[in-house]
């Protein structure tokens, strides 16, 4: 243990650049994160900012399903559910009650957090196929129910007044603000999946990815660390719920409740690297991209989402850990800089 | 005593795998188990430390009735385990495998102090210089050491060895006997090992039980053990083959 001391001696800069080092992991998927950010004000166009707002929305949405699915191992297929029942209580919220657009994103946050709580003492004890099975059938038995929910609006939805965005110094204004609070709570969510990834808390997930019996006989609650893992992973999309369907204007069943969502969720962790806290952003990055580079293509754009299952596939089959966790498997000097 | 095992029983359906299974183990002894192949061993072990609820019998361990309670609590008092068939976590490395050992255990470290235990402990099992290597890639002799390194991270009272020398070659296996008992002589902790290798268990073992048919078929030390008719009978097959073993056993 002789590194500390040899810190301890040297001149400060020194010490900067091996807390730079140390926080590596962190510091780099935050640069690239604050690059998109700035994308639209580097540009000066509304387009890129509504570009970048995709962008980061699947970023975090990606980074929130990788702390269950990369940490934990655990393939929540129906993830969007968290995503529409967080978005409806909170637009619910926002219509109906006149709440402000933060209170109702933390409404959000908390109804998804507490079903995902409910919901993983229900049915975190199955396994592999039987769990993605089962979240997907929560998704739909979800959507089912709020189709028939009057006071959300039943299969119509429901509608913000127009009058709502003055709150926020206008529609115009308010699209901006919607852009820099998604852009806050990326920086968030990525900052907690860097903290969970180099937690202890972080080191049983991983052990319950790799054998949860072992890590049983090893101490490692692993119901607890399972639920806790899933609720994590389940407040953020509800919080972005909300404000997706703030900026929307409306929201309805179908799209809240939408399952081929969930599965491009999957798709961008996967294409990243699972388990990485940079895999999720270079996964939504990569995704969003090709999305848009398939859909204006003329040859492509009917069959987009056939495209997304083809490379979902490929990844499985060849680089299963995914772009971030290639590089780590290949170049053992990235593994302390790339987490 | 650290543990006491009292009529210990298990039926999985229509079979009995273990019947009225009785022994004490005083602290800082080394128990050998024996027996044929499938005479209930892991099965005994999977009973003690709680990957099964017994259907008959308790478990007292250190004074405590820890019957049907969960393996993750189980570790937690104080009581570790390998596994017959290794299970590395293969895509952490080997210092975040035995990390996790310390980490969990029964004293429950932060990641810092659970990082010192890890290096100490890997040294002590002869593998610091695969720290950093992924556990899947180890070859069999090391994954064996992993297993070992991480139970011993948690710090146990316990610890459960579930054929710890299988599949090692005759310089794997003398080196691995010498671990175990540096693991009693030198952090006094109590073991219970089962074992195929009857000439490395017999020159181990303080006291040995055998089971046959998930039946007790005799307990007692190596030597009494070992002239047991019953246990020569069920077990060894040659009367002779006895004393062969432990003749080449005591070199």
């Amino acid at each position: 243990m002789s590194i500390p001391t040899q810190t301890k001696a040297s001149p400060p800069s020194r010490t900067i650049t091996a807390v730079l080092k140390e926080y590596a992991g962190l510091l780099i998927p935050i640069g690239v994160v604050l690059f998109i950010i700035a994308w639209p004000t580097i540009t000066g166009k509304d387009i890129s900012r509504e570009a970048m707002f995709t962008v980061l929305l699947s970023i975090a949405l990606a980074s929130s399903l990788n702390i269950l699915l990369g940490y934990s191992g655990y393939v929540s297929f129906g993830h969007v559910v968290f995503f529409g029942l967080g978005g409806y209580v909170g637009f619910y919220l926002m219509s109906v009650h006149e709440w402000l657009l933060w209170p109702a994103m933390a409404a959000g946050g908390v109804s998804s957090g507490l079903l995902a709580f409910l919901l993983g003492k229900a049915i975190l004890r199955l396994r592999g196929g039987y769990f993605a099975l089962a979240t997907i059938g929560i998704n739909e038995a979800i959507r089912a129910a709020i189709n028939n929910f009057t006071p959300f609006g039943g299969p119509v939805g429901m509608t913000l007044n127009f009058q709502v965005y003055k709150n926020y110094g206008g529609a115009s204004e308010a699209l901006w603000l919607s852009f820099y609070t998604l852009a806050a709570m990326t920086l968030i969510v990525i900052t907690v999946s860097y903290f969970v990834r180099t937690s202890k808390f972080g080191l049983g997930l991983l052990a319950i990815r790799e054998d949860e019996d072992a890590a049983e006989i090893m101490g490692v609650i692993a119901p607890n660390a399972k639920t806790w893992a899933y609720v994590l992973s389940a407040i953020i999309p509800g919080v972005l719920g909300v404000l997706f369907f703030f900026k929307n204007g409306s929201i309805e069943p179908l799209p809240a409740f939408r399952l081929h969502f969930s599965i491009e969720m999957i798709v961008m962790v996967m294409l990243g690297g699972q388990g990485t806290v940079l895999g999720p952003i270079i996964g939504g990055l990569g995704y969003q991209s090709l999305r848009g580079f398939l859909l204006t293509s003329p040859i492509f754009k009917n069959i987009q989402l056939a495209v997304a299952g083809a490379l979902l596939l490929l990844i499985i089959l060849f680089i299963p850990s995914g772009i971030v966790g290639w590089l780590r498997k290949r170049v053992p000097a990235l593994r302390r800089v790339l987490r | 005593m650290i543990l006491q095992v009292e009529g210990l029983g298990k039926r999985f359906g229509g079979l009995q795998a273990l019947e009225d299974v009785t022994f004490d183990l005083p602290e800082g002894q080394i128990l050998g188990l024996i027996g044929p192949n499938g005479a209930g061993k892991t099965t005994l072990f999977n009973n003690i430390s709680g990957v099964y609820t017994p259907t008959a019998g308790r478990v007292i361990f250190r004074g405590e009735d820890i019957t049907g309670l969960k393996s993750y609590y189980v570790a937690r008092k104080g009581m570790a385990r390998t596994h017959q068939i290794v299970r590395p976590l293969k895509e952490l490395s080997v210092l975040e495998n035995v990390m996790v050992g310390a980490c969990f255990g029964q004293y429950d470290y932060k990641l810092g102090k659970a990082k010192e235990i890890a290096h100490e402990v890997l040294e002590f099992v002869g593998l610091e210089s695969r720290i950093d290597q992924l556990a899947g890639s180890l070859n069999v002799g090391q994954k064996k050491r992993l297993e070992m390194a991480r139970s011993l991270a948690s710090q146990p009272n316990l610890l459960l060895l579930d054929e710890v020398l299988a599949g090692l070659n005759p310089s794997e296996i003398s080196y691995m006997v010498e671990i175990v008992k540096r693991i009693r002589a030198e952090r006094g902790i109590t073991i219970i090992m089962i074992e195929h290798v009857m000439h490395a268990v017999m020159n181990v073992s303080d006291r040995m039980v055998v089971l046959d048919y998930g039946r007790q078929l005799a307990e007692g030390t190596p030597d009494e053990v070992s002239q047991n008719p019953k246990v020569i009978e069920a077990y060894l097959g040659d009367p002779k083959l006895a004393e062969k073993l432990m003749a080449s056993g005591g070199e």
